[in-house]
């Protein structure tokens, strides 16, 4: 029997080394998938890639088979001994796999839930893996029910408003703060969705240049080619700090990245020049005493929250909605999931009405001789109609109760009753 | 018809103090509009008071304190035309104008000192002290002000709290400026007052500095104002330091004018310059 299969690490999962060893970009995702049709257990793949996650999802007969040479793929891409890897992965089967990439669409799994940009990243993989030829039918109806939800999640929740609200209120903050920014300098320490989304606003509003820090300095040149951006070592964040107006940080550290002591000796350099951290992370990156400092402005995604008027109980009610239309999702695509199960006992069926009605063609056959080809023509159009007209009604109650726990019995019955099995009995 | 155009401008003044109080909470761009003309018109006629209180007296009309709270309250209003024409910051006229208009009302409450001037004070000199000091102590008027917005303004951002002055208050950074550019014009006026006084008490009274109580706290406010200004182009001082700073200054430049006046006497003092 199929199953679908989810395996991956997240922001809550895996430390940022590991994932940051794991990510990759878009021509090594050909790869991964091209690995993943290769293996022989896996059905269909599609493989997930930002810098928050890491997952691939696939569908397979053979599911503790297929789980360890995924590990494997994984362990052997991001060079980390399994070890090491197997504590960080989550892995979901079924109804909950459904659920997770339902989830992950809806940005109801992201580090800031809501954010948008998580959307576009799964379509990518989605584009990746038809490109690739290893979606097949089951992944097909699962990403397009997923996009289907995220969007249900979009337009009937206000929790993406409150994604976008949030950078929106930093950019109001500092605004309130520098009154323009033009010709601010902006530091993005770490770089999530959110930062970017973040420095999108940011530079809209005048932000001149940007500097991208972050410990893998690969991956900073990277988002500092989408801003134009300059990229710098992770031990460069002291000497930058003397020199940029506002701060964005996000990465994923259980540590605090920028430090009291830190800001305080780079303030003597900015001749008290008014420094904004926005700080996106949590756990947070910016030690909170730094907000003690005069002229020091330190917001973290509580306080951003608390700036938009939705306030906590609101935006617990929409994050409800939106659990409850993800559900829902699942829901439906679980039914046509089952449905997969009737198809085989459906095909057999329809096979055995076929060979009789080409057994009995053949039986007729001398006696059809004086007739002209239309009329044997109209006669065999005859005996189908007839043929699915019979089996018509048996089919469909097959698929009405491909939901049900009883189906198996329902099924057993069907292949008795017509005896669909008779070439394995025959055998025996 | 002199004390006419004193009633008449501290009416028209008290009525835009209203119209700005309104336009604090109402926010809307039309208040704002007829209250700054109601503002001007005020000032205008504020001006001919002036003009014919001068004419009247022979001399700058600051000689009690009925006159010279007058003439600040119309130095501050000055200050901050100019400061509307160049920041264009509406919001601070709902704290200036009540500020001067508040002593305006004050002025308005004393009675008014009549009788013949001395002709000690009938001098280029004076008016040209008076003109310049008073000048200063308008714009650090507006450096005050513009301080206290701020601390509002800073304490909100600093702590998360936003009330309804939010939104309603311009930008730290504005803010920070418009106390920077008060400060940096404000100064060269108190020093030049403080020079064409020393000079005209030279001509008038054979001495340039005679420890008179008012010349000792105008020296010590002189002082504090140099040296936030020091702290803020030399140091890099600004933001919340140099807010507390100059309100600091500005208290003292208050006790200077009226403090000493009372409490410590000198030539300078009021009911000296009244005994004429």
């Amino acid at each position: 029997m199929v199953k679908i299969i989810d395996i991956g690490m997240n922001h809550e999962t895996a430390s940022v080394e590991q994932r940051e060893r794991l990510a990759t970009g878009s021509d090594s995702i050909s790869k991964t998938l091209a690995f993943m049709r290769e293996i022989d257990c896996i059905r269909e793949g599609l493989f997930l890639s930002t810098c928050n996650r890491i997952e691939a999802l696939f569908t397979t007969d053979e599911a503790v088979e297929a789980k360890k040479s995924i590990i494997s793929l994984m362990s052997k891409i991001g060079n980390i001994p399994e070890k090491e890897l197997i504590p960080s992965l989550f892995v979901f089967e079924d109804a909950d796999a459904v659920r997770h990439i339902m989830r992950v669409a809806s940005s109801l799994d992201s580090m800031v839930v809501g954010e948008p940009q998580i959307l576009g990243q799964v379509k990518e993989a989605y584009v990746l893996a038809t490109r690739e030829k290893t979606s097949g039918v089951i992944i097909n109806r699962l990403m397009h029910r997923s996009f289907h939800a995220a969007k249900r999640v979009r337009t009937e929740t206000e929790i993406c408003e409150a994604a976008v609200s949030i950078s929106y209120s930093a950019v109001e903050l500092a605004k309130k703060i520098f009154h323009m920014l033009d010709g601010k300098k902006v530091l993005l320490i770490g770089a999530g969705e959110m930062a970017e989304l973040a420095a999108r606003h940011l530079i809209a509003q005048g932000v001149s240049s940007v500097v991208v820090a972050n410990r893998t300095f690969e991956r900073a040149v990277q988002v500092a080619e989408l801003f134009d951006a300059r990229a710098v070592s992770f031990e460069e964040i002291e000497t930058q700090l003397c020199d940029v107006d506002i701060v964005v940080t996000s990465t994923a550290s259980r540590e605090y990245v920028v430090t009291y002591p830190q800001v305080k000796s780079a303030f003597k350099k900015r001749r008290n020049r008014p420094l904004f951290f926005v700080d996106i992370a949590v756990p947070r990156d910016v030690q909170p005493e730094v907000n003690k400092l005069a002229n020091v402005y330190v917001y973290d995604i509580d306080d951003l929250k608390g700036v938009i008027e939705l306030n906590k109980a609101q935006r617990q009610q929409e994050a409800v909605k939106a659990e409850r239309i993800v559900q829902e999702e699942v829901f439906k695509f679980e039914r046509w999931f089952k449905t997969l199960e009737v198809v085989p006992t459906i095909v057999s069926l329809k096979d055995k009405v076929e060979d009789i009605i080409q057994a009995e063609l053949k039986k007729s056959h001398l006696s059809f001789s004086e007739l002209s080809q239309d009329q044997i023509e109209t006669i065999q159009t005859l005996m189908r109609s007839i043929a699915e007209k019979i089996i018509n009604d048996p089919i469909l109650y097959l698929k009405r109760k491909a939901d049900r726990p009883t189906l198996n019995s329902y099924l057993d019955v069907t292949r008795n009753l017509f005896n669909l099995d008779q070439d394995s009995e025959d055998m025996e | 018809m002199t004390f006419f155009w004193f009633n008449l401008a501290l009416f028209l003044e008290l009525l835009a103090t209203g119209g700005l109080i309104v336009f604090l909470i109402k926010q809307q761009k039309r208040i704002f509009r007829y209250s700054y003309r109601i503002l001007l018109a005020g000032f205008i006629f504020h001006t001919i008071f002036l003009i014919s209180h001068y004419l009247t007296l022979g001399t700058a009309p600051v000689l009690d304190l009925k006159s010279a709270l007058s003439f600040f309250s119309w130095s501050i209003i000055c200050a901050y035309l100019v400061f509307q024409v160049k920041f264009k910051l509406m919001i601070l006229g709902s704290f200036v104008v009540p500020f001067s208009a508040f002593l305006m009302t004050v002025s308005s409450a004393m009675s008014w000192v009549e009788g013949p001037v001395k002709p000690i004070f009938k001098s280029f000199w004076l008016t040209l002290h008076v003109g310049t000091v008073f000048m200063g102590n308008g714009l650090f008027a507006i450096a005050f002000l513009a301080a206290i917005m701020y601390l509002i303004q800073e304490n909100q951002i600093k702590n998360k709290n936003f009330g309804s002055f939010y939104k309603r208050l311009p930008s730290l950074a504005t803010l920070d400026s418009i106390n920077h550019y008060s400060l940096l014009t404000g100064f060269p006026f108190l020093t030049f007052g403080m020079i064409t006084g020393s000079v005209y008490a030279q001509v008038a009274l054979g001495k340039y500095w005679q420890w008179d109580p008012k010349e000792v706290w105008s020296l010590i406010t002189w002082l504090f104002y140099a040296a936030l200004l020091h702290e803020r182009l030399a140091a890099g001082w600004r933001g919340r330091r140099a807010a507390i700073m100059s309100i600091i200054c500005f208290c003292v430049l208050i006790f200077t004018f009226v403090g000493t006046s009372f409490l410590l006497g000198g030539y300078h003092s009021f009911s000296n310059l009244g005994a004429r």
